[in-house]
């Protein structure tokens, strides 16, 4: 157990989107599990309707960072988190337990797929109802918009009535994107999505994540550079807590500054 | 700095409010739900306690069933119990922990397996009085008498399920590896089993016996029609004997307040019994496998 | 990795004077453990066989009217057992439906609302509580709840109703709190902490992903528990209510204190009765007749019948998992 911050003197560059087209913005984060720290002042400003990817070794704290952006550590009690987090004007981390109304306004697809023990329409709709009231016909429309969205539509089109647990991985994986979307989130975060899927049910994936980011805020933690590379238009990198180096896809994986981002892209350690 | 969503709330303020209210009501109602729980069972205990304290005293362990209106003792129910159990607990782990090896170690993936696993689990949940009809069709009619053995035989046939099921899932949680490494060095299947598999499980089975144990020291049903009971301190298997749950039942429906005092003081002897036997057999597991 | 295959390849593996000794050895440890799961078995067969074999005198003799008629009479040998049959029902039933809200609640609470560190100490206490003998449940029941029930809640009853009213012939019945009611109450007691362990351990099978996907979407506690994790468990935890429900199908003792003794069919919820495991427990030592402790024994195999298939379904729904 170490409360010394670690890599204390190692450079950090942020080269952050305009203030103006931010979602929101992480300041000078710290995150506990219990007495560990394991977040060190973190800074994430996140660019509206772009995709920002988090890379960095396993441990590094990319997930946990995410698990704050919508309270979800919140479930856990002994996980703590003190600082800024600057969404809709103002610091969710203050907020009274309001986190269903965070939440329909961030949604959050996760590592494993986790389609509800219901039909594919009542996965979605489940989580519609939730926010708001919606006569069946407006439903069906959310449902197959959001299905078309999440390019599963023409795959599922005729057993919608049929169980979510019977697709495939891949499949289920783009379901749980369908049911984020639905709700009409401002920001969607991705926890390592494509992990547990196959390369083609990847590719699909990530051309469906492509497609929405016309309107909506995606967070992805990744741990695949190529897919941060490929979708991704701001990355962020960290290590041991910290947020070593941030600045916009195009350059992150060309020309990285500081030696730790260089050392993990081109495969040195991590 | 202000950051302003682009888009209208995308959620019904008013349906989040009467959700959050669900929500209360649901929470309070669990909250009910345990406090019901709680309170039925606190007041059994207190009962149990209170009266139990009260009936006892030295006399409980040293003298054995009185008379109506004479000072007496649960003696001779508390050493026949004793003696019944051990019996019981003897065939049972006997059998149970063979049975149990071969559902683990032999049987793996046989249709006998599936089959015996599943009378098994029938026979664990089988109503216990239905046992001692059984051994009184096969112990005392055909002998013509009660006896302390056939009490020990429905005891064991109640324990022996709970044994066998806590034996497969104990040695199943032996690593393979372990198996690997014992036939390596040359060692047979049943060499392997007997001096590293079940040396391995030594604490689970522990707990199993146990838990077993536990099981059948506070059956009363089955003893009925197996032992009887005897008013007198009796050590012969062959004999009626008394037993701590009939004697608890045949005092408590009586119409004598000592009898009664003496049967709250056995139930208590019973209730701690068992609690002691459950507590020590999680002990067991906690200290040393992974639950 | 490479070292462990070459050794397993090794010829010194095959030749070790231990391996090619002791073949024998374990043929006959294999048929002792296999003689013990053919004991075991035997010993099930042998209960279902002494039933048959015991209770074919009164089943033979009376025919379906051991079912349909309730005159249970020592004295003239007539035996029909509609009484106990329904008595075992309805108390089971009824003690289902008064302890299932409750365990589930206390389940819920214990899993998603309490905060972890009580919550351990509380389901170790639940468990310890469903291993407590089922006497002291049947002791407290004729010596404090039945007391207590008459002067309390019957005999108000019973005052307030109007003569001749539904409610009047719903609560008619002697005023000693030894009835129906007061039986499926133990029970309902009896199989609550046990129940409440088993739906606790079912509902911490849940994997925390799916937890964590529903609280993602905006659900409350009551969103997640109703419609996304007890969902997820309902085979199994349809399986665990079926086990509570052969608990209360099979119990003697707790009953047998408390629900009055009575052969006559009830009438009303507040009217003596029987159960099955109550009519054996208080006539079987003192049954002298051939025809009398063959209907007993008779009594015995339909209980038998009716826990098998209850616990035969519970056992296919819970599977080999979540189960005691």
């Amino acid at each position: 157990m170490t409360f010394e911050e670690p890599n204390r003197d190692i450079p950090t560059v942020m080269i952050p989107p305009p203030q103006g087209d931010r979602v929101i913005d992480v300041h000078n984060l710290d995150f506990f599990y219990g007495k560990n720290q394991a977040l060190w002042g973190i800074d994430l400003p996140v660019a509206r309707n772009k995709v920002t990817a988090l890379i960095g070794p396993s441990g590094c704290g990319k997930s946990t960072l995410l698990r704050t952006l919508n309270r979800i550590y919140d479930l856990y009690p002994g996980q703590t988190a003190s600082g800024e987090i600057m969404f809709d004007g103002e610091n969710i981390l203050d907020q009274a337990k309001n986190s269903e109304q965070l939440r329909a306004r961030i949604g959050m697809v996760f590592q494993r797929p986790t389609p509800f023990p219901m039909s594919i329409y009542d996965n979605i709709a489940f989580g519609v109802r939730l926010h708001r009231s919606v006569a069946r016909a407006e439903m069906d429309e959310i449902v197959e918009r959001s299905l078309v969205r999440a390019a599963l539509w023409d795959e599922v089109k005729d057993k919608l009535a049929t169980s979510g647990l019977g697709l495939s991985g891949g499949q289920q994986q783009r379901l749980c994107v369908a049911r984020g979307i639905a709700i009409n989130p401002d920001v969607l975060l991705l926890d390592e999505p494509a992990s547990a899927l196959d390369p083609l049910s990847t590719a699909k994936l990530e051309s469906t994540l492509m497609e929405l980011k016309d309107s909506l805020t995606i967070v992805i933690v990744t741990h695949n550079l190529q897919q941060a590379a490929r979708i991704s238009d701001y990355t962020g990198f960290m290590l041991l807590g910290k947020m070593i180096e941030f600045r916009p896809s195009s350059d992150a994986f060309v020309s990285p500054e500081t030696k730790q981002m260089q050392d993990y892209i081109t495969g040195r350690f991590g | 700095m202000t950051v302003t969503a682009s888009k209208p709330a995308n959620f019904d303020r008013r349906l989040h409010r009467r959700r959050k209210i669900y929500n209360y009501v649901f929470l309070a109602l669990t909250g009910i739900a345990t406090a019901i729980a709680l309170i039925a069972l606190a007041l059994i205990m207190e009962t149990l306690v209170v009266k139990g304290l009260a009936g006892m005293n030295i006399q409980v362990f040293t003298l054995s069933q009185p008379p109506p209106d004479m000072p007496g003792g649960l003696l001779n129910a508390i050493v026949g119990s004793l003696i019944m159990c051990a019996v019981g607990m003897v065939i049972a782990l006997f059998i149970g922990i063979l049975a149990g090896t071969w559902l683990a170690e032999y049987g793996d993936g046989t249709r006998l397996a599936t089959v015996v696993r599943f009378l098994n689990d029938i026979l664990i949940s089988a109503p216990s009085i239905l046992i001692g009809l059984f051994v009184y069709e096969l112990l005392v009619r055909p002998f013509q008498g009660f006896s302390a053995a056939a009490g020990a035989v429905a005891l064991a046939l109640l324990a022996m399920p709970v044994a066998t099921r806590a034996t497969e899932d104990i040695m199943r949680l032996q690593p393979y590896a372990l198996r690997e490494a014992g036939m390596a060095l040359g060692a047979n299947r049943g060499l392997v089993i007997r001096s590293i598999i079940w040396r391995a499980s030594t604490s689970g089975l522990m707990t199993g016996a146990l838990l077993s144990f536990a099981r059948i020291s506070g059956e009363t049903a089955p003893l009925l029609f197996t032992t009887l009971g005897n008013p007198f301190l009796s050590f012969r298997l062959n004999q009626p004997m008394a037993a701590l749950p009939t004697t608890i039942f045949q005092f408590a429906m009586s119409a004598y307040d000592d009898w009664q005092r003496l049967a709250w003081a056995g139930a208590l002897i019973i209730a701690v019994t068992v609690l002691t036997t459950n507590i020590l057999g999680r002990a067991l597991t906690r200290g040393s496998t992974q639950k | 990795m490479m070292s462990a295959m070459a050794s397993a390849a090794s010829p010194d593996h095959q030749t070790l004077p231990g391996a090619a000794a002791k073949p024998r050895n374990d043929t006959a440890f294999r048929w002792l453990c296999l003689g013990a799961v053919l004991a075991m078995m035997a010993a099930l067969l042998g209960l279902v066989g002494s039933l048959v074999s015991g209770g074919w005198l009164a089943l033979s003799h009376f025919g379906i009217s051991f079912f349909t008629t309730s005159t249970w009479d020592p004295v003239a040998d007539q035996y029909g057992a509609a009484a106990p049959i329904v008595g075992t029902l309805v108390t089971a039933f009824l003690a289902l439906v008064l302890s299932l809200p409750v365990a589930v609640g206390v389940a819920v609470f214990l899993v998603e609302i309490c905060p972890q560190g009580i919550a351990r100490w509380l389901a170790i206490a639940v468990e310890l509580l469903a291993g407590i003998p089922s006497i002291v449940y049947g002791m407290w029941g004729l010596f404090v709840l039945a007391p207590w029930f008459a002067a309390n809640i019957q005999l108000p009853l019973m005052m307030a109703a109007q003569p001749g009213s539904w409610l009047e012939s719903f609560i008619s019945g002697v005023p000693n709190g030894a009835n129906i009611f007061t039986a499926s109450l133990i029970l309902a007691v009896m199989i609550l902490p046990y129940m409440a362990a088993i739906l606790r351990e079912l509902l911490m099978s849940v994997p925390s992903h799916m937890r964590e996907a529903a609280y993602g979407l905006g659900c409350t506690q009551r969103e997640v528990v109703v419609r996304i994790m007890l969902p997820y468990v309902q085979k199994s935890a349809i399986g665990a209510v079926m086990l509570g429900l052969g608990r209360a199908l099979g119990e003697t003792m707790a009953v047998t204190f408390i629900i009055g003794n009575s052969h006559n069919f009830p009438h009303s919820l507040f009217d003596s009765g029987s159960t099955i495991s109550s009519t054996i427990a208080n006539e079987f030592t003192e049954a002298t007749g051939d025809m009398h402790l063959s209907a007993l024994v008779a009594l015995g195999l339909v209980l038998f019948m009716i826990t098998f298939v209850t616990i035969a379904l519970a056992r296919l729904l819970l599977g080999r998992g979540g189960t005691k």
